[in-house]
């Protein structure tokens, strides 16, 4: 009997996770585009999940794809390259470079068995609140409906 | 790794942050950190008395880091780091961590999520300051000589406006004279002063100051050197070809545009009465009085807005953007027509009228003497076609229950845009960041809109958007006034955070060297004869573009290593590593 109860709650707690899922979402923003437009979203009062957190760097073609493979590996559930667009003031072929390095990644997360979907990536203007807090949204959504990344969903 | 000092301060905002934010939770679980020395609240750590009380803790704990989490790092990061400055910290020890805009303000329904993340966020914050590095910047001498490429009116304003300031300025002009688009015009909106009056003003200016040199028929063909004292070699054609160098501290570049040229057919452009704005223009300055066109008056004009402007991006080529100039310059157009015939019929087929600012009053003006407008679709554009001695110009009326509209008209004018002026020689010298609309591109549009990621290089005018001559003139005086900012104080800092290799790491496979578009990166022979390569802090960016492509992570930013990043990572996901 003991041990039955024990692991009626372990399902009760397991059950309760699974509702509660709210998928961790690491952003790549870039300082003088994408992170302003981020800021506005908040300056705005606009409002998306405290589960996802900004990293911001110069340029998102400085992003590594084993970057965007260590958040995942160490428990984020989906990465958001937040990109300039046709705006970053320091390289015109900024985002093919980014496409390549998600094209890198996507690789790897195949053969890892992350989603593909787990990954984004978006041009976000320095006034591109709305549309931020849009894909906030939407990719939480879908990584809700995918469930926890990686390792997480086996043996953890 | 040692162990570090670091002090960490949550601001509360006044409100704007612990309305929302538990920050005294976030103060105490900072404080758990063992590299934290001290972790305290403040009501606004960026007032005098806070960043008094932060220098002081540097100064007596001996803190070796420095994290501040409050606003957006857009507004305080430099406020901060002149704090651990002062009291005698390395500025890039600092890390501001942002806790309003990216946090509090973006979660104010769910106070313990956002105390939550804002817990990680500064975890991410004490990750990185842990992994800092004491970086020095370099600190050039500045000539006091400045550069100005093109004399339209934006490059003649800014060789002006440098040569008040006490700068040597050399303005370089590819055409045999000055004046640009301008002096090539008749009548300018708003009313005032004629284009050549104003160009003949600014000529006379520059040739009052003896600080001014102006090279006509002549193209900058090289730029060497570093920030502060490029090397600028200038080809002249005339008398003699020669090439001279020029020693300069900035350089303004103000190359000007284009226009836009429909092609045979586009809106039955090449058929005889269809004529661009800036055809019609030149003949009403040629032909006053009542208009006569080809032997026949006219009688009714027909404008047809936005040619090759606004297009749709599954275009080919498409100029996407607005020309903003062109709706005011035909509204005036339109009015001068008024002048020459007040019995003209005036059809205006436009998709929005963007008269801004004052020039409304010169669209009511054009309403109230007769124009009519009509609005089209982007995806119903309207019909040219020429029928025995007329042209019928066939729209669809968004305005009228879309009926389609025929309009007989005795001519056609075609308000075409600008575009960007193709220059691939001087892009490539200067290292011109271009944008995919061709033109120039600023760091910031509103917060840097005259700063080149090439320090020292700035751009001014309609080299980088659609401008007015009254807009470039402005972004002229912008240019100006950033450009002595710095030739001024005689020298300038250059921020460290750019690329470095770490020369015991390089393989030396030169995957690097091939995507810096700013030839930052260069071959050096080790002392084992193998070659390593350096980065030049003085040209390099700080981008990062190149990291990615190091197999072996020898090549990194300061300040944005993958190494403080991977720490901001686990940082971030602090509650899951435990967990874990």
């Amino acid at each position: 009997m003991e041990t039955l109860r024990e692991a009626d709650e372990v399902t009760a707690v397991m059950s309760q996770t699974q509702i509660e899922f709210e998928p961790r979402i690491l952003v790549f923003s870039t300082n003088n585009i994408s992170d302003p437009g981020i800021d506005l979203a908040g300056s705005s009062h606009l409002h998306y999940s405290p589960r996802v957190v900004t990293i911001a760097v110069p340029c998102s073609s400085g992003i590594s794809s084993s970057l965007i493979e260590y958040a995942l590996k160490r428990g984020f559930d989906g990465v958001f390259l937040a990109a300039d667009g046709d705006e970053c003031a320091y390289l015109s072929d900024c985002n093919e470079r980014t496409a390549n390095h998600v094209a890198d990644a996507q690789k790897w997360m195949k053969i890892h068995g992350f989603q593909p979907e787990r990954l984004r990536m978006a041009a976000i203007c320095s006034v591109c609140a709305e549309p931020f807090v849009n894909y906030m949204h939407e990719f939480s959504r879908t990584l809700t409906a995918l469930g926890p990344a990686g390792d997480k969903n086996h043996g953890l | 790794m040692s162990q570090r000092r670091i002090g960490v301060y949550v601001c509360q905002c006044g409100g704007n942050i612990s309305d929302y934010v538990d920050v005294e939770r976030v103060a105490s679980q900072a404080a758990d950190n063992a590299d934290v020395v001290i972790a305290r609240t403040a009501m606004f750590t960026c007032s005098d008395a806070t960043q008094a009380d932060i220098a002081e803790d540097i100064r007596q704990h001996q803190l070796d880091g420095l994290v501040v989490a409050s606003c957006s790092p857009k507004l305080h990061t430099l406020t901060f780091r002149g704090v651990a400055e002062r009291a005698g910290l390395n500025p890039y020890q600092y890390t501001q961590v942002n806790l309003r805009e990216q946090c509090s303000w973006a979660h104010t329904d769910d106070r313990k999520g956002a105390t939550d993340k804002a817990v990680t966020l500064v975890e991410a914050g004490i990750g990185r300051t842990r992994l800092t590095e004491p970086l020095n910047p370099l600190v050039v001498d500045t000539m006091p000589k400045a550069l100005v490429i093109g004399a339209g009116i934006t490059g003649m304003r800014a060789a002006v406006g440098l040569a008040d300031l006490g700068m040597e300025v050399y303005l370089v002009e590819k055409q045999a004279t000055v004046g640009g688009w301008l002096k090539s015009m008749d009548t300018m909106y708003p009313a005032g002063k004629t284009p050549k009056e104003i160009i003949d003003q600014l000529d006379e200016q520059i040739h009052q100051r003896s600080n001014v040199t102006v090279f006509t028929e002549a193209e900058v063909v090289q730029k060497g050197g570093t920030f502060g004292n490029y090397v600028v070699k200038v080809a002249l054609h005339r008398p003699t070809e020669q090439t001279i160098s020029l020693n300069v501290g900035s350089i303004i570049v103000a190359t000007g545009f284009d226009v836009y040229q429909p092609e045979i057919g586009q809106y039955g452009y090449g058929i005889d009465g269809v004529l661009t704005l800036p055809e019609f223009q030149d003949f009403l300055k040629t032909n006053p009085g009542p208009m006569v066109y080809h032997g026949r008056p006219v009688r009714t004009v027909s404008y047809i807005y936005c040619v090759g402007s606004r297009e749709g991006r599954e275009q080919p080529n498409a100029h996407t953007y607005c020309s903003r100039y062109c709706c005011t310059s035909t509204v005036h157009t339109a009015l001068e027509v008024f002048k020459h015939d007040p019995g003209v019929h005036q059809y205006h087929l436009y998709r929005d009228v963007r008269t801004y600012g004052k020039y409304e009053l010169l669209y009511s003006e054009s309403r109230e003497k007769g124009s009519l407008y009509l609005k089209f679709a982007a995806d119903q554009p309207p019909a040219v076609e020429r029928t025995g001695d007329q042209l019928k110009v066939t729209v669809n009326d968004l305005l009228t229950s879309r009926k389609e509209l025929a309009i007989p008209s005795d001519l056609v004018v075609l308000v075409t845009g600008i575009i960007p002026r193709e220059n691939d020689a001087l892009v490539h010298a200067l290292k011109l960041p271009v944008g995919k609309d061709g033109f120039y591109n600023e760091i910031h549009p509103k917060l840097r809109p005259v700063e080149t990621v090439v320090d020292g290089v700035y751009i001014a005018g309609a080299c980088q958007n659609p401008k007015t001559a009254g807009e470039s003139a402005a972004s002229a005086l912008a240019a100006v006034t950033q450009s002595a900012s710095i030739l001024k104080k005689g020298k300038v800092q250059l921020d460290p955070q750019v690329a470095f290799i770490d020369a015991s790491e390089c393989t030396g496979c030169g995957a690097c060297l091939k995507v810096c578009p700013y030839e930052a990166i260069s071959a050096q022979s080790g002392d084992n004869g193998q070659s390593a390569y350096v980065v030049s802090e003085a040209i390099c960016k700080g981008c990062g573009g190149c990291v990615p492509e190091c197999p072996v992570e020898a090549i990194r930013v300061q300040g944005y290593t993958n190494a403080e990043i991977r720490a901001m990572i686990d940082g971030l996901l602090m509650e899951e590593v435990e967990q874990i």
